[in-house]
C-alpha cells in the first residue's frame, strides 16, 4: 500500500506546483494593477524589481491617503461621467433590449402567422454579419439622424438583438402551455398573458440575457468610439483610453482608473456568477 | 381564395397572425433599419466614391475600389497581419484552454479558486488589459523585463519593436480569453458519462488513452463550436492593437478593421472603406461557410 500511495502523492504535489504556477501567470498583473494603484508612481518603479511590487504600500510610504490616486484620476478627467454614460448606454439597451427581443422570441415560438419561418430564418442569418463591417454605414445613418453624441444614437441601434431574440424562442418553446390556456380562458389578453404571467415566470432567461448584454455593452469598443466622441458623451472604455494618452501619463492613476472600470463587471461576476455561466452555457450549446 | 379566408381578421388564425406580428414587429424593424439598410449600404458605398464631408456627390464608379485594394500596400499588409494573429492565437488559445480545463476538473480542494484565478482575466474588458499590459512591456521600466532580468533575460523591445509587437499582443490575447473557453471546456468536459472512463480502465487504457479516445471525441462539437467562435473574433482584432501600438511600429500591428476604421473615419474615404469592409465580410462568411461545411462532414 505504501508504495502505491507515494507515486499519487507526488503527483499531486506536482498538480499544486504546475496549477498554482498557472495561478500566478493568471493573477499577477491583476495584482499589480491593484496594488500599483494605492502607489505613487515612484514607488510603483521602486517597487517594481520586488516582490513588493505585488504588495500594498506600507503606511509609512503611503502620501496623503491610500487613494491619492483615486481622487486624482476622478479630478483630471471626467471619470464619473464615463461611468455614468456606460451605466446609461447598457442599461439603457437592457431595458428596451429585454422587452423588444422577449416579444419577439415569444411571437417565433407561439403564434402561427404568415412568414414566421423566413422572419426566423432572416433573424438568425442576421447573426454572422459582423458589426464591425456595418459600422461605418450606420455611423452615416445615426449622423443624418441628427443622434450623433446622444444617447439615442448609442442606444437604439442594438436594442434589437438577434442572439437574444434566439434565445428567449428557446427557452419559450420549452414553455408549458396549459398556464397560457387558462389565462385565456380567464378571458385574459395576450398581451396580459405575455406580461403578466410569461414575463414573471421567465426570469432565469430574462436575467441571463440582461447579463450577456451588459458584459458586452459594457466593453464595447468601437461603436461608442465613433459615435460618442464629445468629452461628455464618453464611456468609460473610450474615457480609459483618453485618459492613458493624457500627458502627464500618470501610472497610479490610470491603474486606478482601470480598476474603477473593471469593479461592475466583477461584481456581477461574484453575485451573478449562476446566471453568468448559465449564459456562457448557453452560447456554448446553441450553435 | 381559401388562403385569404384563413388570415382575414375576423377569425382566430387572423387574430394570432396579428398578435404574432405585433409582437415581432418592433424588433423586426429595428434590425431592418439598424442592420439589413446599413449592411445595404455598406455593399452601395462600395461601388461609389462616397466621401463624408461632401455627403450630396455620391458617384457611382464601379469596381474602382474593389481595384485599389488589389493595390493598396497598406491593405494587404493588414490582411498579412490579422491572418499571422488569427492563425496563431486560435490553435494556443484553445491548447491553453483546453489544458486549464482538464486541470481544473480534478477532483482538488482548491479546484474552485484555481478556476476562478484562470477565468479572473475574462472579468476585465479588453480595453483595461491593453493598457495594463501597455505598461507591463514598457521595454524600459516595465514589469515584464524586470521579471525577466531576474531569470537573467536581457531587456526585450516588446511593443516597440515590429518583430515582436504582434507576437506581445498574441500573448496578452490569449491570457485574456482562455477563461473563458476554459469554462465552455469545462461543462464539455462534465457531460461526458463516468462510465466510459470505467470501461477504458477495465480495457486497461492508460491516461493519454483515455484522453485521445474517451475525452476527445466527446469534447468534439464544443472544441468546433469554440473554433468557429475564436476564429471569428480573432479576425475582428481590433481593440489591443488601437490602444497598444496605433498599428505600428512599422504597420506591424495594423489588423483589417483598424485599417477599415482609419480609412473610412479618419480620412473620411467612406466608399473605400465600405469596399474594403465588404471585402472583409466575405473572408467571415468564407470561415464561416467553411467551417460550417466542416462541421457537417465530421457529423455525416
Amino acid at each position: 500500500m505504501k508504495a502505491m500511495k507515494k507515486p499519487v502523492l507526488t503527483k499531486k504535489i506536482l498538480l499544486y506546483v504546475t496549477m498554482s504556477f498557472l495561478a500566478v501567470i493568471f493573477l499577477f498583473p491583476l495584482v499589480w494593477m491593484v496594488m500599483s494603484s494605492l502607489k505613487g508612481d515612484v514607488q510603483i518603479f521602486r517597487d517594481m524589481t520586488s516582490i513588493k511590487a505585488f504588495l500594498p504600500p506600507m503606511p509609512n510610504e503611503v502620501d496623503g491617503s491610500y487613494f491619492q490616486n483615486y481622487i486624482m484620476a476622478f479630478e483630471r478627467v471626467n471619470l464619473f461621467r464615463y461611468i455614468m454614460n456606460s451605466l446609461i448606454y447598457t442599461i439603457g439597451i437592457i431595458i428596451f433590449g429585454l422587452i423588444v427581443n422577449s416579444m419577439a422570441g415569444y411571437a417565433l415560438a407561439r403564434f402561427q402567422f404568415p412568414l414566421r419561418n423566413f422572419w426566423l430564418a432572416v433573424i438568425i442569418a442576421t447573426l454572422i454579419i459582423p458589426p464591425e463591417s456595418i459600422f461605418l454605414p450606420l455611423y452615416v445613418l445615426v449622423f443624418n439622424l441628427g443622434w450623433v453624441n446622444t444617447y439615442t444614437g448609442l442606444i437604439v441601434p442594438f436594442i434589437a438583438n438577434a442572439f437574444a431574440i434566439f434565445l428567449f424562442r428557446q427557452f419559450f418553446l420549452d414553455f408549458p402551455r396549459e398556464l397560457e390556456e387558462a389565462a385565456k380562458i380567464d378571458g385574459c389578453s395576450q398581451i396580459g398573458i405575455f406580461f403578466r404571467i410569461i414575463v414573471p415566470l421567465s426570469k432565469p432567461v430574462f436575467a441571463t440575457v440582461a447579463i450577456v448584454l451588459f458584459i458586452n455593452h459594457w466593453n464595447d469598443f468601437l461603436w461608442p468610439l465613433v459615435v460618442a466622441n464629445d468629452d461628455s458623451m464618453r464611456t468609460i472604455q473610450i474615457g480609459l483610453q483618453y485618459f492613458m494618452n493624457q500627458p502627464p501619463i500618470q501610472w497610479g492613476q490610470v491603474m486606478a482608473a482601470l480598476t474603477v472600470a473593471t469593479v461592475p463587471m466583477l461584481l456581477i461576476f461574484i453575485f451573478l456568477q449562476r446566471y453568468y455561466v448559465q449564459g456562457l452555457a448557453h452560447t456554448g450549446s446553441k450553435n | 381564395m381559401v388562403t385569404r379566408k384563413r388570415y382575414s381578421l375576423k377569425t382566430r388564425e387572423g387574430k394570432e397572425a396579428l398578435t404574432g406580428y405585433f409582437f415581432l414587429l418592433p424588433a423586426l424593424l429595428l434590425l431592418g433599419v439598424f442592420l439589413l439598410y446599413p449592411m445595404g449600404a455598406a455593399f452601395y458605398y462600395s461601388f461609389t466614391d462616397f466621401y463624408i464631408l461632401r455627403p450630396g456627390e455620391k458617384n457611382f464608379i464601379a469596381l474602382e475600389n474593389f481595384q485599389m485594394i488589389l493595390g493598396d500596400a497598406e491593405f494587404r499588409q493588414a490582411f498579412r497581419n490579422t491572418l499571422y494573429f488569427t492563425f496563431l492565437v486560435v490553435p494556443i488559445q484553445i491548447a491553453v484552454a483546453l489544458g486549464l480545463a482538464l486541470l481544473v476538473n480534478k477532483k482538488l480542494r482548491l479546484k474552485v479558486f484555481f478556476r476562478t484565478a484562470y477565468f479572473s482575466p475574462v472579468v476585465m474588458s479588453l480595453v483595461v488589459v491593453s493598457i495594463l499590459w501597455t505598461f507591463m512591456y514598457n521595454p524600459n521600466e516595465g514589469l515584464i523585463n524586470e521579471m525577466l532580468g531576474l531569470l537573467g533575460i536581457p531587456p526585450q523591445p516588446f511593443l516597440t519593436s515590429p518583430d515582436q509587437a504582434m507576437n506581445s499582443i498574441i500573448v496578452m490575447s490569449v491570457w485574456q480569453g482562455a477563461g473563458f473557453q476554459m469554462m465552455i471546456f469545462l461543462a464539455g468536459l462534465q457531460n461526458i458519462p463516468d462510465h466510459l472512463y470505467e470501461a477504458a480502465d477495465i480495457d486497461g487504457a492508460n491516461t493519454f488513452h483515455k484522453f485521445l479516445h474517451v475525452t476527445l471525441p466527446g469534447l468534439k462539437n464544443i472544441s468546433l463550436f469554440i473554433f468557429i467562435t475564436i476564429t471569428i473574433a480573432a479576425f475582428k482584432l481590433l481593440v489591443q492593437p488601437m490602444i497598444m501600438t496605433q498599428g505600428g511600429p512599422l504597420g506591424s500591428t495594423k489588423s483589417l478593421v483598424y485599417h477599415i476604421y482609419e480609412v473610412g473615419f479618419n480620412y473620411r474615404d467612406v466608399g473605400y472603406a465600405s469596399a474594403m469592409a465588404v471585402v472583409f465580410t466575405v473572408m467571415v462568411l468564407t470561415i464561416t461557410i467553411i467551417q460550417r461545411i466542416l462541421v457537417k462532414e465530421e457529423r455525416g
